[in-house]
């Protein structure tokens, strides 16, 4: 432990960073020094009680059903060995890389009256329109059901790393004193592995509060589209911001659940090094069976919605493949590499700045900080629309004052705006990353460096930066992928005529121009494999076998 | 070689070492040992350049490299170290991370003293492995090769052992102290096994709340301890209460011993003197009998934890041949049989 330093540049970095990355989160709880009475009466007698409903009949509806998707599938996984089993291992991640409103659209364009489903059936029974009952789609059930398809994986992934890690063991003990295998289930592995479970469902929880493009497609009135409407239908900022306030205080309460579960996952698996289970050889026709099972969230959450995209690009290509295509990949991959930079030098300072400096008010800071992934996109986006307008406008007085010109809106109207708001929520993305990878770098290294005559400028190019360069990399790509996969805040925050893939992609859905969206949205999900695909190598490595 | 004197070293305002004084000759192993939190390691790190002086002075090869004013660091020290979780690598290959600290030789010179160095710590034929694919054992000798490669002055080892199975240690303490007398490497180690200084080392310094008690060779620390911390921190042994008499003799519950001519105690005075197990000898013709508490069998001795049929019932260890079998509460005779009092006041 060193002594505080308010001479030490890191604290003066660090401090400066967070309090820059946590304005707009933090500005939107301060709006409720202006109560909005009207619009809170006029909301509270309309609209608000939907919001409030909607969106927790949503999250939780998705964290049951992740649940009931993602438990088995990686009990099967970790558990049983049958054929097929170290394909599915990465193919169930697939659906991640779907984004939901893009799942949502074309599930749409799939299952509605015009589609190809209710067409073949009317064609096949010889039906007409109100002949049949066929479930409605565009839904709050079609949202939780669209959610859950692509954000299982949080659970999946966390459970069955749950379920790997539970030693060998614990099964022969419970064996040796008499528990039948269905009492084991129930007493020892399931609430072995119940935090892991709860904790993904957390995440999942966060990310359909935070959703704005499925409900706002399929029309369902959520916390998220209610901000938008307060905004721009109300013109009430501060309104807005003080709903966006509301739910994000939801979010913090899952990210108590979160928090909790993670200290007891350490908890659960600190030091076991002990032998993990053999699995089950399942034969071939029980085999056949399970994978069929654990194959169903793939076919839904991936391939049938990446098949009927891959159609509609095919018949759309020849118009859609043009220079404006081109121009709105360009923007989002400046956009993405920009942000994914910023971010990941933001982390390495961080990173660093916890390691070289045992104080207590860094490590605070940066944990809050770091907190950014579990605020709503929106949130932070309407925050930073909030304070970056009022910074513009003091900006412009003193320009003014001083100069006589004004900038305009350099830092609400540019891309600044966006990189804030992306570094705000994807920082713990890229965090988490650096310090893996710094984790491997222990403390005696750079001794063992120093000992051996390396100065230590020397030291970080010959051991920090081969051994970060892995971490890095990955967090450049998660960040890159999260921010090209964005909607909201890039929907609140872009500037005039700036647009990108998955604008483009939400816009033409949003105009009934599902075919024409095929190809933005394609290119987002093929470049969201990237990622899975990673994801796949780091879990691939051997536990403890 | 090295020199420290009257060394401090503080954190924040907390004092960790205090006034230690350490002599090595070129070619000596040292070694530190003492119970964990007593200082050893901060000792250790100021000598490497990694921790300050907040007071004292270290000298390496006659030439000051820390006191209060001078800081020469860590990398112009010429001080290897092997630390306790070996600080490989991972990234690099045997043969790499050995030759890390060569780097401003030519090639032909770094590969030949690669090459030495596997054979001396004998790992020839491990060169292109990577760190993670070798054993604890192997891991600590690639790691104690690294920090030889460059000669440095001064070899510091930092509980080299500590992740080791115990069958290994023996093997591996003595393995390292031929590598390090064949190259004449002066280096101090830090433990807080008595067994591997032992083995280690010709210089043991033992230690606790920051201060060095004694700085000599393993005999003198067994035999010759200067205090009772030493005393009771080196090998087995009880400390059985005794009085001053007349004539320079003690009294004891196992009868009247002459003290040497370097004590002098007032008559009357309350002492405490060190006895050892193998100092209480089985005798059955002796008339001072004492009850079996417990009892360890080690294969050609059993170690006889004793209670005197006195009054006081002090506990005395025994070891006896293993032939002397007794059970549990069984009684036998013993006799005292001590060639050098260590003798303890405890009047304050």
């Amino acid at each position: 432990m060193s002594q505080f330093q308010w001479s030490s540049p890191w604290i003066w970095g660090i401090g400066f960073s967070s309090l820059i990355l946590a304005m707009p989160t933090g500005l939107v709880f301060a709006s409720f020094i202006y109560p909005q009475f009207d619009v809170w009466q006029h909301l509270f007698n309309t609209v608000l009680s939907d919001y409030v409903f909607n969106s927790l009949c949503l999250a939780f509806g998705v964290g049951a059903l992740v649940i009931l998707i993602g438990t088995p599938l990686a009990w099967c996984i970790s558990r049983y060995d049958f054929v097929g089993r170290k394909h599915l291992q990465w193919l169930v991640l697939l659906p991640m890389s779907m984004p939901a409103y893009i799942i949502a659209y074309t599930y749409t364009g799939m299952l509605d009256f015009a589609g190809p489903t209710q067409s073949w059936l009317r064609s096949q029974f010889n039906w007409e329109y109100g002949d049949y009952y066929f479930p409605e789609i565009r839904s709050l059930t079609g949202a939780i059901l669209m959610l859950a398809l692509v954000l299982y994986p949080y659970v999946y992934l966390l459970a069955r790393t749950a379920f790997n890690e539970q030693p060998r063991s614990l099964e022969d003990t419970a064996k040796s004193l008499g528990v039948s295998s269905y009492t084991y289930w129930f007493k020892v592995v399931l609430p072995l592995a119940r935090p892991a479970i709860l904790m993904g469902t957390a995440l999942a929880m966060m990310e359909a509060f935070a959703d704005y493009g499925t409900v706002q497609y399929f029309g369902v009135s959520t916390f998220t589209t209610g901000i938008f409407r307060t905004w721009f239908g109300l013109n009430n900022g501060m309104a807005a911001a003080q709903l966006a306030a509301m739910l994000t205080g939801f979010v913090i309460l899952l990210l108590f659940v979160e928090y909790f579960s993670r200290r007891k996952v350490k908890y659960y698996f600190q030091s076991q090094v002990a032998k993990t289970k053999q699995r089950v050889k399942l034969n071939n026709g029980a085999g056949l069976v399970v994978f069929v099972l654990c194959f169903i969230p793939v076919i839904l959450g991936f391939l049938l919605p990446f098949v009927q995209l891959m159609n509609w690009a095919i018949d759309t290509f020849h118009e859609q493949f043009n220079q404006s295509f081109l121009k709105l990949a360009w923007n989002s991959f400046i956009l993405a590499s920009i942000a994914s930079m910023v971010a990941v030098s933001i982390a390495l300072l961080f990173g660093y700045g916890k390691r070289l400096n045992q104080f207590k008010f860094i490590q605070v800071l940066v944990g809050m900080v770091s907190l950014g992934y579990a605020v709503p996109g929106t949130v932070i986006a309407i925050g930073a629309l909030i304070s970056l307008s009022w910074l513009d406008l003091r900006l412009n007085e003193v320009t003014e004052s001083l100069f006589n010109i004004s900038v305009g809106l350099v830092l609400s109207g540019s891309l600044f705006s966006l990189i804030l708001v992306y570094s705000s929520r994807f920082l713990a993305v890229a965090l988490h990353n650096i310090e893996t990878g710094l984790a491997r770098i222990k403390p005696s290294m750079d001794d063992a460096a120093r000992s051996l005559g390396y100065k230590p400028i020397l030291i970080l190019k010959t051991i920090h930066i081969p051994l970060l360069k892995t971490s890095v990399l990955s967090a450049l790509l998660l960040v890159f992928v999260d921010v090209l996969k964005e909607l909201p805040a890039t929907l609140i925050l872009r500037p005039f005529n700036f647009n990108t893939l998955s604008i483009k992609a939400f816009e033409l859905a949003s105009d009934e121009r599902l075919a024409d969206a095929a190809l933005p949205a394609l290119a987002i999900v093929l470049v969201g494999v990237l990622p899975v695909i990673l994801l796949t190598k780091i879990i691939d490595k051997p536990v403890h076998d | 070689m090295l020199n420290l004197h009257h060394a401090s070293v503080a954190y924040k305002n907390e004092v960790v070492v205090d006034n230690v004084s350490i002599n090595l000759l070129a070619g000596q192993i040292g070694c530190l040992l003492g119970p964990s939190g007593c200082g050893k390691t901060s000792i250790l790190r100021a000598i490497a350049g990694f921790e300050r002086l907040s007071s004292g002075s270290l000298a390496l090869r006659d030439t000051v490299v820390s006191d209060t004013h001078v800081m020469v660091p860590a990398e112009a020290r010429k001080v290897g170290v092997v630390f306790q979780d070996y600080a490989l690598f991972p990234h690099l290959t045997v043969a790499e991370n050995i030759t890390f600290g060569l780097h401003q030789q030519q090639k032909a010179l770094k590969q030949q003293r690669m090459l030495e160095l596997l054979k001396l710590v004998g790992l020839f034929g491990y060169e292109n492995r990577r760190p993670h694919e070798l054993s604890g054992g192997q891991q600590q000798r690639v790691a104690l090769a690294r920090a030889m490669a460059p000669k440095p002055d001064l070899l510091l080892l930092d509980e080299p052992f500590s992740s080791l199975d115990a069958e290994l240690r023996d093997d591996l303490a003595k393995d390292i102290r031929s590598i390090l007398k064949h190259e004449n490497t002066t280096a101090l180690m830090v433990t807080h096994d008595q067994h591997e200084a032992f083995a280690m080392a010709d210089l043991i310094g033992v230690m606790s709340a920051g201060q060095i008690f004694q700085w000599s060779n393993a005999y003198s620390l067994y035999h010759k301890p200067v205090n009772k911390f030493v005393a009771s921190f080196i090998g087995d042994g009880v400390f059985l209460k005794a009085q001053a008499q007349p004539h320079n003799m003690i009294e004891s519950d196992l009868g009247e011993f002459e003290l040497s001519s370097e004590y002098s105690f007032k008559v009357g005075s309350r002492l405490e003197f060190l006895v050892r197990p193998d100092d209480v000898i089985h005798d059955d013709s002796s008339n001072t009998l004492a009850k079996v508490v417990s009892r360890s069998f080690q294969g050609s001795h059993i170690l006889y934890e004793l209670e005197l049929q006195v009054e006081s019932k002090q506990i005395v260890l025994c070891l006896a041949l293993s032939h002397h079998d007794h059970r549990v509460d069984e009684m036998f005779g013993i006799r005292l049989d001590i060639e050098h009092l260590i003798v303890f006041t405890t009047d304050i």
